[in-house]
């Protein structure tokens, strides 16, 4: 596959990783979040940690859509199938994601709900059209890769006069959720967290361009390197990352550059400007209440507006006490420090976002890094490059 | 940031709508967030939606900056891929 | 017993109808459950015109029939999936395959075969007639017969169009002892051939994953191929056929059971490109994913190449290669070396898996 294989070359990782380790200053640790749940997935699907030094170290933020979205929402989504008896569409992603009181869009399907897992926004557009008689409502998710699509949508809906149609949407974005974390007390208080640069999202950049993160880097001081979504891309921004914090330089680079422009997509931007405008706040899950976070769809297209068309209970619901999924979510705390990973909570048995969701840090730990765990113990050396 | 990823542009089958081929497999995107389209154009695809075009002259760079070749050599690459 | 041409042993019992069944129009209609005549002419001029063999042709409700010496073999098979027509094959031949297959990976080779069947009301007989047709081509394909059988039919509604249950019947030739528990540290893994196109060809076809692709599901029994392994390395350890949870489920179940460990090469994973695609797309691992024609053999080391020179030799393994090793691990993990270089564990998951968007 073109644009994809050469950026999986399992030699020039090598060369890259051994870069980085002879760049890697010993007298310091550097610490790198990755933004992106895409990006942990392949971090750890590429086995990436095996192949840097000891002081590079990765942090997991909340760029994972599905790990951050609220239970009172889902549980909202879980109550449109269930009790208003819409045709719920819904990405794979959100299916087996816990609300509260263990129930999940399967299992209410399996209950006798109608909820239909899509690929694509225009498919539940599609369900719409084809079932006039049928309440249809598309439970959109997502950062602003997705939201475009999702305004699209609506867009044509009102173009074939759909009367069928609404959208649930949950849209948030990444400047605000960034901003978030750099203003959190574990990141200004020094020692908590650690945190010297960041990976920046592939696809979201696309469309937003890599314009918003230089507040970031002046602001705050802080490095960004916009990495494409292949491993020799996540390697080649950490390269990057390290001789900007060798070189005490805070800049944005952007080494997605096939890609990602200064502006982005105009037009995406434009129609998501078109269709959606700001909530005041939102409250993401392990973030709090973070404002002007997240969208809603515009008053004049209400009449596509789910939560305009619905009355939907938002009962706030208590997580369970020992889930440390919004830590972990943060970065503040890795899966191993949650008393419940990997009893009672595992992938088999999800009892937070970070565990049923592929790329949640607990997912991905408990499939890749138990590996290492294990290592650790029995090797004596780390298995580096 | 999502799961995209790079696809070919076989054949423009309307104002909004071309056919797409990843690796053999072919596959019916939106294109109305990209302007300019032509059929060869690669670009990248997220829920049946292109969200970008992949400049190849970027790639190349991006790839000769992998192996960290020098400026000299890279020109050579970008011609050679002209 | 001895061998009698299906006109004699029907003569005797031929019945008369007053018309033939409309199998171009007809629907399955709850009286073709019901156990009277309309049954017996649905058995008669659809199964037993498609299937005909000595056996079923005496028209019992049971077949009776001599095994050779050795251990019997026996395995059983559901067979619900949905859609019933898929690039390569149908849920007729799939259940031929399919327990063929499971009778075959003990090393047995598989003779006879039963087949029930759940039919749904106003399912097309045209439908139903090409399915029967399909199941008749693959056990003469295998050389298995199809002896005995069952129909029921349920209200509109309560079935998926038809549902198929295959039981097979084998034995094991002396000196052949295969099991999930006889994997050792040391043995070599190999797999017949490239892995995800079923899966894949049966996703093209789900509602909502709209994609063209020429991929076909793999569906093909093995029998020939478990034999012609079997007669060149009676001491293979184990097979399996990976089919649903994919390889991954394989190789996790064999650990468990034979409590090792396992250690497999991601480049020597045979992957067609089209499924790797349509894999990277929909966000699935290609390890995941069902196979419906292709085993995994574990067997000695020393006996590794020899065995991959025989399957490769055969048709229905031209692909095939060695995957890897299984090793000494307490914890009886299943790990992958990516093509990175660097080491993943491959797990078991829970349920199937979903595509993605993030």
């Amino acid at each position: 596959m073109k644009y994809v294989d050469e950026y999986r070359d399992g030699g020039l990782a090598r060369e890259i990783a051994a870069k980085i380790c002879a760049e890697a200053t010993p007298e310091r640790a550097y610490h790198f979040m990755e933004f992106c749940g895409g990006h942990t997935h392949a971090i750890f699907r590429y086995g990436i940690p095996d192949l840097l030094p000891d002081n590079v170290k990765m942090i997991h933020g909340p760029g994972c859509p599905v790990c951050v979205l609220p239970i009172p929402r889902l549980d909202a989504a879980i109550e449109l199938a269930v009790t208003h008896g819409v045709t719920l569409c819904s990405y794979g992603d959100m299916l087996r994601v816990p609300g509260s009181r263990k129930r999940s869009l399967l299992k209410a399907k399996a209950e006798g709900a109608d909820v239909r897992m899509v690929y694509s926004c225009m498919d539940a557009l599609r369900i719409a059209q084809e079932n006039p008689e049928k309440e249809v409502v598309f439970f959109a998710i997502g950062f602003e890769t997705t939201t475009p699509p999702t305004a699209l949508v609506i867009n044509q809906a009102k173009k074939l006069g759909l009367k069928n149609f609404t959208v649930y949407c949950n849209h948030v974005l990444t400047p605000a959720a960034i901003s978030n974390i750099l203003e959190s007390p574990e990141v200004r208080e020094l020692g908590v967290l650690p945190l010297d640069g960041f990976v920046g999202p592939a696809h979201v950049s696309t469309v937003i361009g890599s314009q918003p993160y230089h507040y970031f880097a002046e602001e705050y001081q802080k490095p960004v390197v916009i990495a494409g979504f292949e491993p020799l891309d996540v390697l080649q921004a950490i390269l990057m990352l390290v001789r900007q914090i060798n070189e005490g330089r805070a800049e944005v680079e952007n080494e997605f550059s096939r890609a990602v422009t200064y502006m982005g997509n105009s037009r995406a931007k434009q129609v998501v400007a078109d269709t959606f405008e700001l909530r005041r706040s939102f409250e993401w899950r392990g973030l709090g209440v973070v404002p002007y976070s997240a969208l809603k769809i515009k008053d004049a297209l209400s009449e596509f507006d789910a939560e305009k068309r619905f009355i939907v209970d938002y009962r706030s619901t208590r997580e369970n006490k020992s889930c440390e999924c919004g830590a972990i979510l943060r970065g503040v705390k890795s899966p191993r420090d949650c008393t419940l990973f990997g009893d009672p909570c595992t992938p088999e048995n999800p009892l937070g976002s970070c565990m049923v969701s592929s790329e949640g840090a607990c997912a991905a730990y408990y499939s890749y890094g138990r590996y290492q765990e294990r290592t650790f113990a029995t090797d004596q050396s780390h298995p580096a490059a | 940031m999502c799961l995209a990823i790079p696809v070919r542009i076989e054949e423009i089958l309307g104002d909004e709508t071309a056919m797409a081929d990843i690796g053999g497999v072919r596959k019916e995107i939106n294109v109305a967030l990209i302007a300019d389209l032509a059929v060869g154009d690669f670009v990248i695809m997220h829920v049946g939606y292109a969200l970008n075009k992949i400049d190849p002259d970027e790639a190349e760079r991006t790839l000769a900056l992998f192996a960290e070749l020098d400026a000299l050599s890279q020109q050579d690459i970008i011609e050679a891929a002209e | 017993m001895t061998e009698q041409s299906r006109t004699d042993s029907t003569d005797g019992n031929k019945r008369h109808y007053s018309h033939t069944l409309d199998l171009s129009k007809g629907k399955v209609e709850m009286v073709h459950g019901s156990g009277g005549k309309a049954m017996a002419q649905l058995i008669d001029e659809l199964f037993l015109n498609a299937f005909s063999n000595p056996w079923l042709d005496e028209m019992n409700d049971q077949a009776c029939f001599q095994l050779s010496a050795g251990r019997v073999v026996m395995a059983t098979d559901s067979h619900v999936i949905s859609p019933l027509f898929f690039p390569g094959g149908d849920i007729g031949c799939l259940s031929v395959h399919g327990t063929v297959n499971d009778v075959a990976m003990s090393g047995a080779v598989p003779k006879y075969l039963s087949a029930g069947f759940i039919l749904e009301e106003g399912y097309p007989l045209a439908d139903l007639q090409t399915i029967v047709t399909s199941m008749a081509a693959a056990a003469e394909g295998a050389g298995v017969y199809i002896v005995t059988g069952d129909t029921k039919v349920v209200e509109r509604g309560k079935g998926d169009g038809c549902f198929i249950t295959t039981t097979g019947i084998g034995v094991v030739p002396e000196g052949v002892s295969m099991g999930a528990d006889r994997v050792t540290a040391g043995d070599k893994i190999i797999v017949s051939g490239s892995l995800g196109d079923h899966g894949v060809a049966i996703m093209s076809l789900r509602e909502n994953l709209t994609f063209e692709t020429t991929i076909e599901s793999d569906t093909q029994s093995l029998n020939d191929l478990v034999a012609a392994m079997v007669a060149v390395v009676p001491d293979i350890h184990c097979l399996r056929d990976p089919t649903r949870g994919g390889l991954s489920a394989t190789l996790n179940e064999i650990a468990q059971q034979s409590k090792v460990g396992m250690q497999v090469y991601e480049t020597e994973i045979p992957v067609k490109p089209q499924v790797k695609a349509a894999c990277e797309f929909l966000g699935l691992d290609p390890l995941f994913v069902a196979n419906e024609g292709k085993l995994v053999a574990f067997c000695p080391a020393a006996k590794a190449e020899q065995l991959l020179a025989v399957m490769r030799a055969h048709p229905k393994g031209m692909d095939a290669a060695i995957i890897g090793d299984v090793i000494e691990d307490d914890l009886q993990f299943v790990q992958m070396q990516t093509a990175f270089g660097g080491n993943r564990m491959v797990d078991w998951i829970n349920g199937e898996q979903l595509p993605r968007i993030c």
